[in-house]
């Protein structure tokens, strides 16, 4: 292969390399949606902000179309540069990472939605477990969002490995929470519709967290062409 | 890595990184094979097992004895006066470079397409019989074309002008002549050398569809520039490359799997997604 070969083949992957660039940024860009989605919801239920919980509620179809745009310019890159290997590993665990963020931002909705519902009603119990949760949920998924940038195999285990305990952490929180909430319904049934309020936005803080550890996850898979799910691990390699 | 990376190209790929068969009999294995033109060394030391009825593809950048392997399967590289070749490459038992081989049975039971269809400037038919006829395969011959025809999936488009020149009809369907040529000898294996780089995209598909057809009953080895077409057909890849010193060297060898999805090899890496050419 002469000079010139080199030099045009080399401009082509440059360019790949500057739209992987920008897909990354655009997953980068999404995840800050939603990070701070999952904090206004939380702190529009705690201080009782109506407007604060619409916003969200606005802001999630922006999200929606992030989540669109994304998944068009991963199935753009797909048919015109056919990628394999790494980059065919990047572009499916982008698609698949934006697909998280997406229902990440549903939760944070949805926890609007609960805030709007509830009205002029304060929250059943102080909110202090569901906060953490919710501090917890959002720092795992921004160091899964960090160990994805990272596409460092060891960087990207470890982090997997701290996120799993962390989840098992906020499932601990949220069979706390529910407990707490059954006994306020056993001790007063009028207190069940306020108590299915919380418990449905400690559902959904759970499930946040359980994105981001789907996230590591998929970290893990570009790093490495391993697929994980939960403990089961699955070698790429084996036919 | 960078194309500057030249000591690191020039090293062939460690053993773990080269798939092994522990389980079966390969139909072909090369041992340390080595060739070199008027001295000058072009491939290093491939060992590569290549299980029956398998397509494996040979990729690599240019340069990097891809060709010069393949040739090597059936002994063409006899009839270059300057190569010399070391090493084994056995099948059915024994070594091809044995003193008591017969090259040109060989290259009937390991047959061989070419990147430009070559049909012989004869009838269609007469391109089908001619290695049969050779072989002095004189009865049923109508019938081993047809079916030879058929098995290179090209008889229903030629079925009606058999007698017409094998030059006469489209690049595509030359090239299905040729293969169905090879095929009317029965070899075990059919090496292609870039079958596919001088047609159209319709004409690639129909090859490549009668590559994973035949490769029911025969074995294929295959090089191709085409990484999208490695990965469509073979079902294992061996990845070759050469440092300055042009020496090819195999640094690869695995399912289509691992050398598509995940090679163990960051030189396979840098190749496949088209860092280094």
């Amino acid at each position: 292969m002469n000079e010139q070969q080199n030099s045009i083949l080399s401009k082509g992957r440059q360019e790949f390399d500057r739209e992987l660039g920008r897909l990354e940024a655009e997953l980068i860009l999404m995840s800050g949606l939603v990070e701070k989605a999952i904090f206004d919801a939380l702190q529009a239920l705690k201080n009782r902000d109506i407007d604060r919980s619409q916003k969200v509620i606005n802001e999630d179809d922006h999200i929606d179309q992030t989540e669109l745009e994304i998944e068009r310019y991963c199935i753009e890159l797909i048919r015109r540069q056919s990628p394999v290997a790494g980059d065919l590993r990047r572009i499916v665990a982008s698609l698949q990472i934006a697909g998280e963020l997406e229902r990440i931002g549903d939760y944070a909705e949805g926890i609007a939605k609960i805030s709007i519902t509830m009205g002029g009603q304060p929250p059943l119990k102080e909110l202090i477990d569901i906060p953490r949760m919710g501090d917890m949920a959002v720092s795992m998924l921004k160091r899964s969002l960090e160990a994805f940038i990272s596409r460092d195999a060891e960087f990207v285990r470890t982090i997997t490995v701290e996120l799993e305990s962390e989840d098992d952490e906020v499932d601990d929180l949220y069979t706390k929470v529910q407990g707490d909430l059954m006994e306020l319904v056993k001790s007063d049934p009028d207190n069940a519709e306020r108590a299915t309020y919380l418990m449905w936005v400690a559902h959904n803080v759970e499930r946040v967290a359980d994105r981001a550890m789907n996230i590591s996850e998929r970290a893990l898979f570009q790093a490495t062409g391993e697929l994980v799910s939960g403990t089961t691990m699955i070698d790429t390699n084996v036919d | 890595m960078t194309l500057n990376d030249t000591d690191l190209l020039s090293q062939a790929g460690s053993i773990e990184n080269i798939l092994r068969f522990d389980d079966i009999e390969p139909v072909l294995e090369s041992n340390d094979l080595s060739v070199a033109y008027g001295g000058q060394t072009a491939v290093s030391g491939v060992s590569l097992q290549v299980p029956k009825n398998s397509v494996v593809s040979l990729i690599g950048p240019s340069g990097c004895g891809k060709s010069t392997l393949l040739r090597c399967f059936n002994r063409m590289n006899d009839l270059i006066p300057s190569a010399s070749v070391k090493g084994t490459v056995n099948f059915d038992g024994q070594n091809i470079y044995g003193p008591e081989v017969d090259a040109t049975e060989i290259r009937f039971r390991i047959g061989m397409v070419f990147q430009r269809p070559n049909p012989f400037p004869k009838s269609i038919y007469e391109n089908v019989a001619f290695g049969p006829r050779i072989n002095g395969m004189t009865d049923d011959l109508d019938e081993l074309v047809e079916t030879s025809l058929r098995r290179a999936a090209v008889w229903d488009e030629v079925k009606d002008r058999l007698n017409d020149s094998g030059l006469s009809v489209s690049g595509g369907q030359q090239q299905r002549i040729c293969i169905a040529r090879a095929l009317a000898v029965n070899p075990e294996i059919v090496l292609m050398d870039e079958p596919a780089s001088a047609l159209d995209p319709i004409s690639t598909q129909a090859i490549e569809q009668l590559i994973k057809e035949l490769s029911s009953e025969v074995t294929i080895v295959i090089v191709t520039h085409n990484m999208q077409q490695a990965t469509r057909i073979s079902d294992y890849a061996a990845v070759m490359m050469a440092g300055e010193e042009r020496v090819g060297r195999l640094i690869e060898y695995g399912t289509n799997q691992q050398v598509f999805g995940n090679p163990k090899d960051k030189r396979t890496e840098a190749y496949v997604t088209g860092r280094i050419g």
